[in-house]
């Protein structure tokens, strides 16, 4: 298991254990973490699950696709350090990673 | 050329290119009726090849299913041949997976007008509307994000107010105790009187953007629909209605409103006028017909489904779940069109350039590879977000969570002061392979 912490816009925290392999999306719907949707099942293609990654961690978590970049870019919410949680595999390199989500899923 | 001439069906079914006006005579069996009965089983064991889904018949009397449910597994990615005379020829994409693939797919699935545009049935040659659900990266994108904000999170959280005392409006002057129709006095009214706002449309002439999106998708071919130059002319006459807005607006300070939102931001102040055009068309029926269809179909579904509208009245917390239900089930737009750029392999098929892909939202939503029991209605589904109506990828539905907002504000209005609402027949349908909605549904209020 792999603790990944999603923190809202409002600064509440959840912490969830995540299993290793499984993405980051799944590890918030499936605990019911509220502001991550998921609409397209983990395709990278509805920015449904946007969030921020903390720049200490962006080297560990990886390049956004093509795919991934065209929805974030889309999004008013988008930032630098956008990306979609259903793209990031939960490892053990990623034990308490911050997820920081905007304040609406668009 | 060479390699065109070898392939007998693209000789065959692009005679010129494309089709010409006005369209020869329909292929279709004859039936002795058109209830939905006898067509339900003809689609049951039709030759597949026999089959134009696109004919709005199997629309009108909702009996598509049948035959999509077929395709989906028989032949998931298949070619219409049937009336191609009609409309080029088009491969049906059934499944979740195969559509997924396509909708993603925006280097090889082209969205463009000038190749025919997003609907099965290619825009007039004579007549393109570019309008940016019907572009490709990279112009797509910055004519999409002129607009997006207004239906952003935060810029809907200032809507909820207006929406809520709006819905409670006409709620409240619904008689009581005798029929009325849902679609007009409901459905047309709300969606109408939100398209008014967000264009900073007079509200006082909202039916007109009605209206105009009903001609923007008509079938010049119907009874009663305006025929091909005369819907040209109407689109004209709305072109220049806004442009008198546009002209207002330009020089003003930005009002928060689409047309404003379209003057002042550098990637659409200099559309031409055809281009303006083709941006009000996409978002006026995008706002309209969409919503609409999904409130009066959510009402059909629970008069349907007594079990789940019971359900509802005892939770009413099931509402934002319901929504998302009643979107997927109505998918108020049965497809979405792409033109293949280049040669390509789906799902074991072979797709050539030029080739009209017509993904079907309608069956996608309906896979049972992918979806738990997906011909029920089931108002409390587990991840009920994950359907296919909205689109997926770039050109993913951008006043998504618009619709959402109405359709749950209504319904817990709804569920304030109603026990129950019947709906007394079935429903009149539209005759589009593309609009799935009604014209009218006769309900009644117990007094």
């Amino acid at each position: 298991m792999v603790k990944i912490i999603y923190v809202e816009h409002t600064g509440a925290r959840h912490e969830v254990n995540v299993p290793e392999g499984e993405n980051l999306m799944e590890g918030a719907v499936q605990n019911n973490v509220p502001g991550i949707d998921g609409d397209c099942g983990g395709n990278a293609a509805c920015a449904t699950c946007h969030c921020y990654i903390p720049s200490e961690w962006q080297a560990l978590t990886g390049e956004r696709s093509e795919l991934e970049d065209s929805m974030i870019e889309l999004a008013d919410t988008a930032q630098p350090n956008s990306r979609l949680a259903c793209q990031i595999k939960a490892s053990a390199a990623l034990d308490g990673l911050e997820v920081h989500m905007p304040a609406t899923q668009h | 050329m060479a390699t065109q001439l070898k392939d007998t069906r693209i000789t065959q079914s692009l005679p010129q290119g494309s089709v010409s006006w006005p369209l020869p005579p329909r292929v279709r069996p004859e039936f002795a009726n058109h209830d939905k009965a006898t067509l339900e089983s003809y689609l049951a064991s039709a030759p597949l090849e026999e089959v134009d889904i696109a004919d709005p018949l199997w629309w009108e009397t909702d009996t598509n299913h049948v035959y999509f449910r077929r395709l989906r597994e028989e032949a998931p990615i298949f070619f219409t041949h049937v009336n191609s005379n009609r409309h080029r020829g088009f491969w049906n994409v059934t499944r979740w997976n195969d559509v997924m693939a396509v909708d993603t797919n925006h280097q090889v699935f082209s969205s463009e007008a000038m190749l025919g545009g997003i609907t099965l049935f290619d825009m007039d040659s004579d007549f393109i509307m570019p309008m940016f659900i019907a572009m490709d990266q990279p112009k797509h994108d910055v004519q999409r994000k002129a607009v997006n904000p207004i239906v952003s999170g935060q810029n809907l959280a200032g809507y909820e107010e207006l929406i809520r005392s709006r819905t409670c409006e006409v709620l409240d002057s619904l008689p009581r105790g005798e029929a009325f129709d849902w679609v007009d006095k409901v459905s047309i009214e709300l969606t109408s009187r939100m398209l008014a706002t967000l264009f900073g449309w007079p509200q006082e002439r909202r039916r007109m953007l009605t209206y105009w999106s009903d001609v923007s998708t008509s079938d010049p071919e119907l009874p009663g629909s305006p025929g091909k130059e005369e819907r040209q002319g109407i689109l004209l006459g709305m072109l220049q209605e806004f442009t008198m807005l546009w002209n207002e607006r330009v020089n003003a300070e930005p009002t928060g409103d689409l047309v404003s939102m379209l003057a002042h931001n550098p990637a659409t102040r200099n559309m031409p006028p055809m281009e303006f055009m083709g941006n009000l068309v996409l978002l006026i029926v995008g706002g309209n017909d969409t919503t609409r269809n999904s409130i009066t179909g959510g009402l059909y579904f629970l008069n349907k489904n007594p079990g789940e509208y019971a359900k509802l009245k005892a939770n009413h917390d099931l509402v934002e779940n319901m929504v998302s239900e009643i979107i997927r089930y109505q998918t108020p737009l049965a497809h979405m069109r792409r033109t293949a750029l280049q040669d390509t392999v789906l799902g074991g098929q072979l797709i050539h350039k030029g080739d009209k892909v017509v993904m079907w939202y309608s069956s996608a939503n309906r896979d049972d590879t992918v979806l738990d029991r997906p011909d029920e209605f089931i108002i409390d589904r587990a991840r009920a977000r994950q359907h296919m109506s909205f689109g997926f990828g770039i050109h993913r539905c951008v006043g998504n969570r618009l619709a959402e907002l109405q359709l749950k504000i209504l319904w817990e209005e709804i569920l304030k002061r109603f026990d129950t609402i019947e709906v007394l027949e079935e429903p009149e349908r539209v005759p589009s392979a593309f609009v799935r909605g009604y014209k009218s549904m006769m309900v009644r209020i117990p007094a």
